[in-house]
């Protein structure tokens, strides 16, 4: 009820802030619209006492209610303020709102409707719904298949947290000031300037500092999510980079001009159609401690191969060797059209001025396929947070002591095996908020990728 | 694979011997086929051969394919993926074309609200609210039906907009022509609109099918009933470690759930890529 309110008072001083402030440019809009916003969430529900402001719970829970109430308030008011500045450029411009076409159907006012209402259920019911669910059961101790249900605030998410309450609070507000101080000092430095190289080199350099504050804000005991973390970071960190750089390596190779490629590509792109487990299951008997090839083929050279499911090295390396298989053809397929794409006319020009293959490759044909990248790297991250539980399944079943337990397997583990399912929705919201963070990262980028017109 | 289209621009800044590129080109197919060949070897060989390591194909392919598709009742699994995946890619590619012709054809009030409606939930990933939903459709008293492999999945965004996308790109005067034809909306779908769109919808179709097919975690949750089992989740019988596994019809299990999917993909192939290379311009 009192997050209803704060929900509520985040979107009312959201609006109220994008109205007052429309004299101001747009970034400085949304800023003052999100503030407002977060202000008023966190004032209406500690005055509505919520139950993460009661003086029972532990300091990581009042640090967390505070967190929540401000991010509830700051994705209302900042919500609100794009869908009513697209809305309104919809009715201008004609993007979205009003039709740029002259054809349309002058029917009863139920034709959409009609048309649109199974796809709308079917969201509202099946998508929805269970997302609403899931954030109220993570506040919640709830056993699969029983009734009752006890209230537990925020301590579903407090205990995966470290108990320091300081190192809650100081470690984000290190990570966004790096993260804002940079991308401010990039914006600030003139082009083609000193400043802006090493503005933009050191850019990763906040995602980095990101990573590492959640490491340290996580709690390493059993019942923290450390662990599960860094097994995910691993995994999706390994897997992305493997699909990606060998994706972009074949579709290279496969981009040549020789006789018989319509076979070649066929054959490089075709693993795209087998499915997760069947890859778990192909790399589990390859890897087999008893009859697998790669155990046969050290044996022949006399090295003795350790058995994958014991060792911590292997295991990982063998889960993402075969999810970075499964994910190759589909790298291939987008890389080869991107590589249409790439300018005839500048790899002409390169290849006069005498430069390299190499050169070539690194200063001519990675840039124009930025684009394409950054939509792999988003596809190829979705794919390693969850269709990665298939092969996990079949391949280690998060074997050996849980290290190569991911998020999603994680989650099946507490929430079905232990049938403690609102434990698992707590984790599942952590896995949400990764998600939702990156969509609109995405978007981010995306925008200003239209902006300098690099499209592709 | 024409598709992509490479041959339309010969641009040779490739020079040089073509030999060593086929040489890299054969190492890499190689490379990448090899877990697929290793397991059609396997796939040919009884326990012994297996942990003989012999590396030509043995004589027990009929036996294997007798254990898994009529001792391990495989054909039923792969009966219930095929129904699971066709209802999936049917329903998904009707209701994303009629969503199109809504957003693209009508005017409507409420228009950019349903658009930014569809438009979240593309980052609503299932598999992150799958317990919520496991509790939803139990309480519907689905389990083990083929409603709780469909119905959840029968709407898609991505399907919806891509169609949007299309149409918007479709000239303007089809509709007006075919109102003045007197069309009603079903009528210009069907006798226009379709017709006109087959690469999208070949290329949707693919990407559906395979999505429904790959399908592993959610029936694993809804589904215990064996004979209501997909063929993703049917494969865990061969797989008992500890208990005496043969490898061969494990791996005979594992091709033979990868052959719909690849016959999907290469009758499909052309809209396939025509249809990627569209999106991937923008």
């Amino acid at each position: 009820m009192s997050a209803l309110l704060a929900l509520l008072a985040g979107a009312g001083a959201g609006a109220y802030g994008f109205r007052t402030a429309r004299r101001l440019r747009p970034a400085r809009r949304y800023l003052v619209g999100a503030l407002l916003g977060t202000l008023g969430a966190v004032v209406v529900s500690v005055l509505t006492g919520g139950c993460a402001y009661s003086p029972e719970v532990d300091a990581a829970q009042h640090i967390l209610g505070i967190a929540v109430a401000g991010g509830i308030g700051l994705a209302v008011a900042s919500g609100t303020s794009v869908v009513l500045a697209s809305a309104k450029g919809g009715r201008d411009a004609g993007s979205i709102g009003s039709d740029i076409r002259t054809g349309t159907y002058r029917l009863g006012w139920w034709w959409p409707w009609a048309l649109l209402l199974p796809t709308i259920v079917i969201l509202v019911v099946f998508l929805y719904v269970p997302a609403v669910q899931t954030f109220t059961l993570s506040t919640k101790l709830v056993r699969l298949g029983a009734p009752r249900q006890i209230e537990v605030c925020l301590a579903n998410f407090s205990e995966l947290l470290t108990p320091n309450p300081w190192i809650l609070v100081i470690l984000p507000l290190i990570a966004v000031g790096v993260m804002w101080g940079l991308g401010l000092w990039k914006r600030r430095a003139s082009l083609g300037s000193m400043s802006l190289t090493a503005a933009t080199a050191l850019q990763p350099f906040g995602i980095v500092v990101l990573l590492l504050a959640l490491y340290y804000m996580f709690n390493g005991g059993p019942r923290g999510y450390r662990g599960i973390y860094v097994n995910t970071l691993v995994v999706s960190a390994g897997t992305v980079a493997g699909g990606m750089i060998l994706g972009l390596a074949v579709a290279y190779l496969a981009f040549q001009k020789v006789r018989g490629m319509t076979v070649y590509r066929t054959l490089l792109i075709w693993p795209y159609a087998v499915s997760p487990p069947v890859a778990g299951i192909l790399f589990f008997m390859m890897f087999d401690p008893t009859a697998g090839i790669i155990q046969h083929l050290f044996e022949l050279v006399g090295v003795t191969f350790p058995n994958y499911r014991e060792d911590v090295f292997l295991a990982r390396f063998a889960v993402i060797a075969a999810s970075t298989w499964k994910i190759l053809g589909y790298n291939v397929l987008f890389y080869l059209a991107g590589l249409q794409n790439v300018p005839g006319d500048q790899i002409e020009a390169s290849v006069l001025d005498g430069a390299s293959a190499w050169q070539r490759f690194r200063y001519v044909v990675t840039p124009s396929l930025a684009p394409i990248t950054f939509f792999l790297l988003i596809t190829n991250l979705t794919y390693a947070f969850f269709e990665v539980y298939g092969t996990i399944d079949y391949l280690t079943r998060g074997a050996p002591a849980g290290k190569t337990s991911v998020a999603i397997y994680e989650i099946i583990r507490v929430g079905v095996e232990n049938r403690d399912i609102g434990r698992g929705a707590a984790q599942s919201v952590l896995l949400f908020l990764a998600v939702i963070g990156l969509t609109v990262w995405q978007f981010k980028q995306s925008e200003s990728r239209i902006t300098y017109g690099g499209g592709g | 694979m024409t598709g992509l289209a490479v041959g339309v621009r010969k641009k040779n800044w490739f020079r040089g011997r073509s030999w060593p590129v086929h040489g890299a080109l054969i190492l890499t197919t190689f490379l990448i086929g090899f877990p697929l060949a290793y397991a059609a070897l396997i796939a040919t060989q009884s326990n012994p051969d297996v942990f003989a390591f012999k590396l030509t194909p043995g004589d027990s392919l009929a036996q294997n394919f007798q254990d898994v598709w009529f001792g391990r009742n495989l054909g039923r699994y792969m009966w219930n993926s095929t129904v699971q995946s066709v209802l999936i890619t049917v329903a998904k590619t009707i209701l994303s074309l009629a969503a199109g012709l809504a957003f693209v054809y009508f005017r409507f009030k409420a228009k950019w609200i349903v658009f930014f409606f569809v438009l979240i939930t593309l980052m609503m990933p299932t598999e992150v609210m799958i317990l919520a939903l496991f509790r939803l459709v139990s309480a519907f008293d689905w389990k083990d039906t083929m409603a709780a492999l469909v119905v959840p999945f029968a709407a898609s965004a991505t399907g919806a907009f891509l169609f949007r996308q299309h149409f918007a790109n479709l000239p303007n005067d089809l509709a007006e022509a075919s109102q003045v034809d007197g069309a009603s909306p079903l009528q210009f779908l069907t006798k226009v609109l379709i017709p006109l769109s087959w690469n999208t919808i070949g290329a949707l179709a693919v990407i559906q099918f395979v999505y429904g097919w790959n399908m592993y975690l959610w029936p694993v949750l809804i589904i215990s009933k064996q004979e209501a089992q997909v063929i993703q989740v049917g494969l865990q019988n061969l797989q008992g470690i500890d208990v005496g596994l043969t490898y061969g019809p494990l791996m005979l299990a594992a091709l033979l759930a990868s052959i719909p999917p690849t016959i999907v993909f290469i009758l499909l192939q052309k809209p396939f890529m025509s249809g990627f290379s569209i999106t991937a311009d923008k």
